[in-house]
């Protein structure tokens, strides 16, 4: 790991009219760290992911990014081409739908290589070969890469979206909800491939979810939001095994036992 | 003729009408490749049949004009013919049919054969000007790709085509990008055509009706094919000549002749046919008649 933080998340706050979005959030987020947002629904997470992904303009608050030269960069300032450019090659988003992420219109093996033709790999062979590389890496056989995402499963397409989003080895992914909408076999499976990549690439990333498994098998670190602030934050284990905060405990008590 | 008696302008379209496409075809010049939005009139015509074409040519027409207007490569077929009796009333313009004495050429898909020149202007009837449109249909979004030059998604398209067919079976429309800079899609013409568009002499102007868009590709203005490095882009080949002229290397049309599987291959371009045949080439087909003359 290195001595510098990969993003610096200095005050960020969005608000919608006079109706809080998220406020006054701050953080380091560290090489080679996956931290969790967790919260129940409409406490600001996806809110915040937006803020800092880019997509979604924050009202105050400065999100500053370490780039390939080591320079940080503040995301709010880059041109557009430039954040367009590192989204598509430094980051990778997944979504929780993966229709939303994925063009469900082409192959597998375009969706994979779509990143790389964006980037001017103008070879079709090597783009191929690297696209069935990857679909291996995320357990989808070899044979499915002429495929329409809409003729895969949901865990396939998440698969596919996540093969599609690291293709350009990225050194940040956001992911919404990845495992949202998936049986929990298929969720245990994707989580475990999750993590291994995770631990293979060396990916730093920021993961929201509402389901504290997924937090407690991902990340490092989380984040507890509510109403739009963070109320709790620190390493996981810490934060499940010990919550502090009134809220939290709430939180962790309502895990279903079976 | 009487003074308050309701007439046309000349080429049809009002000054001001004809002013604002000047406007947006030296801006479309100013940018090769670069989609100028205009105000796209109604024409009497429907929308498919070159009312982007037509208003491109009523703006640029003068009366000393010499006009062309083929369809498919032919000048004899319904748009062709009629938009030709369009610009002839309306703005007693001569005519023609050979390449080489127009100043304006109005088509519908397709180059002529002959090498246009200096001077000339080859007018395109565009349905769809945006080469992006089929693979992402928010058109905020095309248009920031084109600004901030995202074409990767241009070769998903014929990354798709390879993975499906083996080779990029696009044979028409096919995509393009211009001076190095904007992909442009050139109209519905065959692949076969896009190399003459390469450094032309002549000025090219796309003109799109319905979806009011205007661009251009100045003369000596570098064109390239997309294409990928292990899967060049090339051009369709014929085994067959002209049945008519025996032309080889034109583009040919296969005309069925009957139901027992009977079939010929003509020139696209009736007046490179034309001209060849006066000058005495002979096709497979015309030779027959000839011996039975004599």
């Amino acid at each position: 790991m290195s001595d510098n933080p990969l993003l610096k998340v200095s005050g960020v706050s969005k608000f919608y009219g006079s109706r809080i979005g998220c406020q006054d959030v701050s953080f380091d987020l560290w090489p080679g760290e996956v931290l969790a947002i967790v919260g129940e629904s409409g406490s600001g997470k996806t809110t915040l992911l937006n803020c800092l992904s880019t997509r979604l303009m924050p009202s105050a608050g400065s999100v500053e990014y370490r780039m390939r030269d080591g320079n940080f960069r503040d995301l709010y300032h880059m041109s557009e081409a430039e954040r367009r450019f590192l989204m598509r090659t430094d980051w990778g988003f997944v979504h929780q739908n993966p229709a939303d992420g994925l063009r469900m219109t082409v192959s597998a093996g375009a969706n994979v290589g779509e990143r790389l033709m964006a980037v001017g790999d103008r070879h079709y062979g090597k783009i191929r070969e690297t696209a069935t590389d990857w679909l291996g890496r995320v357990e989808i056989s070899a044979d499915r890469i002429d495929d329409q995402p809409r003729a895969f499963s949901g865990g396939m397409r998440q698969r596919l979206q996540i093969a599609r989003n690291l293709v350009t080895g990225p050194r940040l992914v956001f992911m919404d909800e990845p495992t949202g909408g998936l049986d929990v076999s298929v969720q245990a499976r994707l989580l475990d491939l999750v993590r291994g990549l995770v631990n293979d690439l060396g990916l730093s990333a920021i993961v929201v979810t509402h389901d504290l498994a997924v937090a407690r098998l991902l990340s490092h670190r989380m984040m507890v939001m509510k109403d739009g602030h963070v109320i709790e934050q620190g390493l996981t284990d810490r934060v499940l095994d010990d919550p502090r905060e009134p809220y939290t405990q709430l939180l962790v008590s309502s895990i279903l036992q079976v | 003729m009487s003074a308050d008696l309701a007439t046309y302008n000349f080429a049809y379209l009002d000054e001001q009408t004809k002013r604002m496409i000047r406007r947006a075809i030296l801006k479309a010049i100013a940018i090769p490749g670069y989609q100028v939005p205009f105000a796209s009139r109604e024409m009497p015509m429907p929308y498919g049949w070159g009312t982007g074409g037509v208003q491109v040519t009523a703006a640029i027409i003068g009366p000393d004009d010499v006009l062309k207007v083929i369809d498919q490569g032919a000048d004899d077929t319904t748009n062709a013919v009629s938009i030709r009796a369009f610009f002839q009333k309306v703005a007693n313009v001569a005519v023609t049919t050979h390449t080489k004495d127009a100043t304006i050429i109005q088509t519908r898909h397709r180059i002529p054969e002959q090498k246009l020149t200096e001077g000339q202007v080859l007018v395109y009837q565009v349905p769809i000007p945006e080469p992006l449109r089929f693979l992402e249909p928010r058109e905020t979004e095309t248009r920031k790709m084109h600004a901030l030059e995202e074409y990767g998604l241009m070769h998903v398209k014929l990354y798709e085509d390879i993975a499906h067919n083996g080779r990029i079976s696009k044979t028409y429309a096919y995509p393009v990008k211009v001076d190095g800079r904007y992909v442009m899609d050139p109209s519905p013409t065959p692949k076969f055509d896009n190399p003459k568009m390469h450094m032309s002499d002549a000025l090219q102007l796309f003109g799109a009706g319905r979806e009011k868009r205007i661009y251009a590709v100045p003369p000596h203005t570098e064109v390239v094919s997309l294409d990928f490095e292990d899967h060049p882009f090339e051009i369709q080949t014929f085994e067959q000549d002209c049945a008519l002229c025996g032309a080889h290397g034109v583009y040919l049309d296969e005309v069925v002749l009957d139901d027992q599987g009977g079939r010929m291959f003509v020139c696209s371009d009736t007046d490179h046919c034309e001209d060849r045949r006066e000058h005495g080439h002979v096709g497979e087909m015309l030779a027959p008649n000839q011996e039975a003359a004599e």
